[in-house]
């Protein structure tokens, strides 16, 4: 045994004793205690194994930097990997494992990997993969990643809730240490709106493990009283538990509230998770500094830590570290753990300090061995000695003790105010990286601003809180504090490194990367700081170096006889610390991340017994099975002769509908169309074919002119939104002196196409208007009535399946009972509900396109619309660079027709089309299949292709050839309209 | 990239709220022109570092294409006004 809680002190309530397993080991710990603390107390040292070489691991801190001490909590979905200890506050039932070890922790079959270091140097990734592709894959790749690692993720859906929220205020202060809390209460005194964050469960920071006094209160009893004051004023929010982790333009923060991670039962009302967007007018970044690690031989053992650390743990959480203590410091940290130590009741062994005098405060009992290093260091699971070396004599002497508490000095915290690409500067005389100049309103101060005293961070907070609010125009008065004034922190200068460590001696200590892999990566030439990071892997993982990049620049610095100024930092990149998909997700998952859109017809399709089909967000009827049905095809095939020799009803409202207003609409749509618009009579609709600039197709639709100045746009499915906002742009952007309005009604009307020799039939029953084909003769649109005037709807006389069809539009809420009217008042005349595979077998026998052949590549021409561009037209979109050589060729892909010769054999689409005899090369490609079907009418197979010099090698027999399948089959090129060529049906 | 666009019609809202097409220097060019014109206009586009001007539509909010002139280096919005408004 060497650590255990003390019989009284810190801030744990010893009344609640809180129950927790650690791989599956039952333990106890206290209410206030940390997943860390609590280990700890109960002197697990060995809380994991590190990444490469699975070297046993302890706590190295007590806070967001840890980098060794990462377990997973929970179970199936609610698995969290990589969680750091020293963030978890204990709640019962809490069950944490550690990670990368097998079988266990202490009997780590990867230990191993610390025999093959020689081969797991920096750049080893690199060097890896110039060995034999075969060794890599079957070989070192399998087992580096089986070795190798952190947690491992579950495959269980997370059964909880995580939302986003957006906050606003004048000024956020971040952090809740004596900076944050001076800022704060300062603006409390304002009228302003304040957000105080902190990433703990508990506020004060620092405070929290202070032993000094403000205002005559100890530190703890002080911050406590803060929180109360705070708690009441009107005008200031606090978010604790709450993370900062993301600075972004315009003052926009990211920050993530762990609302129920420190909860033994979740509610499911409330979220796990919220991840907040804090856009402030001004912002205080009051994050405080953070321990530099000494880089020595095995500095990394189970019971070492950061002197800092080590007094959180003994004077917050009242657990004493080890029974016999050392001390090695850079500065005056590690002399003020030993006095906290010792003051405790902990023997400290020695204090090893490479400056040359002692700390002349220091009144305690331990030997103080100043001039001198640690070279390296004994045991295996837990800390049982030091090697001495003094540096003047270079003499070595040895030293028992069973806990190591190290300070190289401290770096502020910076990273928020370098998120948007600002460097830090480096300061000799703080022997450290100072944040960049202050920026639209975000400004460091105390320890993040690497001001280190007490009395001046409570200083430094209320003065910048009182300027950031003056520059808002809230007058207020800096808040004061009692304090003893602290020594004078002198900042010796940074030690980097030991020379000739005895054994690895740690800079990144979770990306395992030790000193001599930055050396290498020097000699190899890859000292330049982003080189380095990406070689040696230092600076990576989950921790993002936040305790060994200022080192590794340091080391960097001595090695290439430069200064840490010179090398600089790695670029500081969102997030500060990890931030669950959950919380970026929030509540944008299943259904509310892709969502079911339904046509107003939905409902009557479903009770008609459609099979629905996915099409984008789209759920739409695809075919009707009647009883005895067992085959889809035999349901599509049934529809589509039903339609052809009597009537058919379909759905569809999911195309885009725009209507269009104002005395300019008819130029307005002549100029977004390819072909004439401006002489459309009123009471007609027109297909028209819609450019891009660039002279391909964008999309296509039809457009009725409803009245002079009032037009009603259909578009496809898919292009709907697409349409409307290229409209926008077009109206808005290119002619505002067009008076023309735009708005979208796509869910305003459930349309439906009625077709078949029957449709006239049925619609005349229902409609009260004459529409007989004189009076109502092809490409009519007009507004009727139906049902002696119970609902006015739109009637369009167009066709896509080629037989008389009329399209209805109703207003969306009528649709189910129209169809429902329709669908009766056809039964006599033979009428089924059809779906849109009948709909797609009605339009490729009848050659229409879809976007299936409209890609993006096509051009009218392609299609055999060429004459249908206007040549009047002034100007059009589209119309220069349609004119464009390599778009008017005859040897582009253009549209055919295609059949099997062999009318028992059938192709799909995406086959390509070869000559006959030609090898399946892709020069040897002359296209390809865009839609295929199965033909009830001719009996066969029949598809739409893109074919090179296509219309001219119609009747020529080719190859349909199928890579996926190894198939290949003989076709024709044929016309693509397999039905009623001349149109006679349509016209009847 | 700015995280508030402040919209002459809607005021500061999130950029997620808008889309953004591109290059607002750029002015289609008449119909007569050569066709090296309308190709550049069609394809050719700067990558300017500093002030830049771009169209961005509120598509979440009030539907109106802006012009929105920023700094690609500072992120700083310059102006954000209505394209048809500047035309
Ligand atoms: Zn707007």
């Amino acid at each position: 045994m060497s650590a255990y809680r003390l019989s009284n002190g810190g801030l744990i309530d010893r009344s609640k004793p809180i129950d927790f397993k650690f791989d599956g080991k039952p333990l106890q710990g206290f209410a206030g205690d940390t997943l860390a603390s609590a280990l700890l107390a109960n002197d697990k040292l060995l809380v994991g194994r590190s990444f490469k070489y699975h070297r046993p691991r302890g706590l190295l801190t007590a806070g967001a930097a840890e980098p060794n001490a990462l377990v997973t909590l929970g179970q199936d979905g609610r698995t969290e990997t990589n969680t750091r200890a020293t963030m978890v506050e204990l709640h019962h039932g809490l069950e944490a494992r550690s990670q990368n070890r097998w079988p266990s922790l202490d009997h780590d079959i990867g230990a191993i990997n610390g025999m093959l270091s020689p081969f797991l140097g920096a750049g080893f990734y690199y060097k890896t993969f110039m060995w034999p592709a075969a060794f890599w894959e079957k070989l070192y790749e399998p087992i580096i990643r089986k070795a190798a690692g952190l947690g491992r993720a579950s495959y269980v859906p997370d059964p909880d809730t995580y939302e986003k929220s957006w906050a606003h205020c004048d000024l956020l202060i971040i952090g809740a240490g004596p900076t944050g809390l001076a800022a704060a209460l300062t603006a409390a005194r304002s009228k302003a709106r304040v957000i105080l964050v902190d990433e703990g469960s508990m506020l004060g920071g620092s405070l929290l493990c202070e032993t000094t006094e403000i205002n005559d209160q100890p530190a703890a009893e002080f911050a406590a009283q803060a929180i109360v004051e705070l708690s009441a004023a009107e005008n200031v929010q606090i978010l604790k538990r709450t993370t900062v982790v993301g600075a972004y333009d315009d003052n926009v923060f990211g920050a993530l509230e762990r609302v129920q991670k420190h909860v033994s039962v979740i509610d499911d009302n409330k979220p796990v998770e919220r991840f907040w967007r804090i856009s402030a007018k001004q912002a205080i970044l009051a994050t405080g500094a953070e321990e530099r690690p000494l880089v020595f031989g095995g500095n990394d053992r189970p019971g070492m830590m950061m002197a800092g650390a080590m007094r959180t743990y003994l004077n917050r959480f009242a657990v004493a570290p080890g029974k016999q203590v050392a001390i090695f410091s850079n500065g005056p940290s590690g002399w003020q753990t030993a006095r906290d130590l010792e003051a405790n009741g902990v023997d400290v062994v020695a204090i090893v300090t490479p400056e040359t005098a002692s700390n002349k405060s220091y009144q305690g009992k331990a030997r103080i061995i100043a001039n001198a290093v640690i070279a390296g260091t004994s045991g295996e699971k837990r800390l049982k000695g030091l090697t001495i070396r003094h540096i003047g004599s270079g003499s070595e002497e040895t030293l028992a003790c069973d806990a190591l508490g190290m300070s190289g000095g401290w770096s502020p915290i910076v990273h928020l105010a370098c998120h948007r690409g600002d460097k830090p500067k480096w300061s000799d005389a703080h022997a450290a990286f100072l944040p960049p100049a202050p920026r639209d309103g975000l400004i460091a101060a105390g320890g993040a601003a690497g001001t280190y005293s007490l009395a001046a961070c409570l200083q430094d907070g209320g003065t910048l809180a009182a300027e950031a609010l003056d520059n808002l125009g809230h007058s207020v008065s800096r808040a004061e504090f009692s304090t003893q004034q602290d020594e004078k922190a002198e900042m010796p200068a940074p030690f980097w490194y030991v020379k000739a460590p005895k054994g690895k001696a740690f800079v990144d200590f979770q990306n395992d990367v030790h000193l001599k892999d930055l050396g290498l990566a020097v000699r190899e030439g890859y000292d330049h700081v982003e080189l380095a990071k990406r070689y040696t892997t230092n600076g990576m993982a989950t921790d993002q170096g936040k305790l060994s990049n200022v080192n590794a620049i340091g080391i960097l610095a001595e090695a290439t006889g430069t200064s840490p100024d010179v090398v600089g930092t790695t670029t500081f990149r969102p997030f500060y610390t990890p931030v669950s998909f959950g919380a970026l997700t929030g509540s944008h998952i299943g259904a509310h991340f892709h969502p079911t859109r339904v046509s107003p017809l939905f409902k009557w399709a479903e009770k008609h017994g459609a099979r629905f089909v996915e099409t984008g967000l789209w759920h739409r009827s695809s075919w009707f099975p009647k009883e005895g049905e067992s085959d889809w095809r035999e349901s599509v095939d049934r529809e589509a002769k039903t339609v052809r020799s009597h009537a058919g009803i379909c759905d569809v409202s999911t195309l885009g509908k725009i209507e269009i207003f104002g005395s300019d609409a008819a130029e307005f749509i002549n100029r977004v169309y390819c072909n004439g618009f401006l002489k459309l009579p009123v009471g007609k609709a027109r297909y028209g074919l819609m450019l891009r600039e660039d002279g391909f197709i964008y999309d296509d639709g039809t457009t009725s002119r409803l009245g002079e100045n009032h037009f009603f746009m259909t578009t496809t499915t898919a292009f709907a939104a697409g349409v409307l906002t290229h409209l926008e742009c077009c109206s808005q952007v290119l002619w505002p002196d067009l008076d023309v309005r735009l708005v979208s009604v796509s869910d305003q009307w459930a349309q439906m196409a009625i077709a078949g020799p029957n449709a006239r039939k049925i619609l005349a029953e229902i409609v009260d208007e004459d529409i007989s084909d004189a009076a109502f003769p092809f490409l009519a649109a007009r507004e009727v009535g139906l049902s002696g005037g119970q609902i006015k709807g739109r009637l369009f006389r167009i066709s896509f399946s080629g037989e008389l069809a009329f399209e209805l539009a109703v207003p969306a809420g009528y649709g189910e009972a129209v169809a429902d009217a329709i669908l009766s008042l056809g039964e006599d005349h033979g009428i089924t509900p059809y779906g849109t595979e009948a709909l797609n077998v009605l339009r490729i026998e009848k050659g229409h396109v879809t976007h299936a052949e409209i890609n993006g590549t096509v051009t009218p021409g392609d299609l055999g619309f060429g004459r249908m561009v206007s040549a009047k037209k002034p100007d059009f979109i589209g119309r220069v660079m349609l004119q464009r050589e390599g778009l008017q060729a005859t040897d582009r892909l253009r549209l055919v027709g295609i059949r099997p010769l062999d009318p028992a054999e059938s192709f799909v689409s995406g086959s390509h089309i070869l000559d006959v005899d030609a090898a399946p090369t892709g020069a040897n490609d002359l296209g390809h299949v865009t839609s295929s079907c199965f033909s009830p009418h001719l009996g066969h197979t029949i598809g739409l292709a893109m074919v090179k010099h296509g219309p001219e090698l119609i009747g020529e027999e080719i190859v349909i050839w199928n890579g996926l399948k190894q198939q290949s089959i003989r076709g024709v090129l044929c016309e693509p309209v397999f039905v009623d060529p001349k149109g006679e049906k349509l016209h009847a | 990239m700015a995280s508030l666009i402040t919209c002459p019609h809607c005021g500061v809202r999130p950029k997620e709220e808008f889309t953004i097409r591109g290059d607002a220097s750029v002015t289609r060019p008449s119909p007569e022109a050569d066709g090296e014109v309308w190709h550049a206009y069609v394809h050719l586009r700067d990558n300017p570092r500093g002030l830049h001007k771009e169209y961005w539509h509120h598509t979440s909010g009030c539907r109106r294409w802006l012009v929105v002139t920023r700094d690609t280096v500072s992120h700083d919005v310059i102006d954000v006004s209505d394209a048809g408004a500047l035309a």
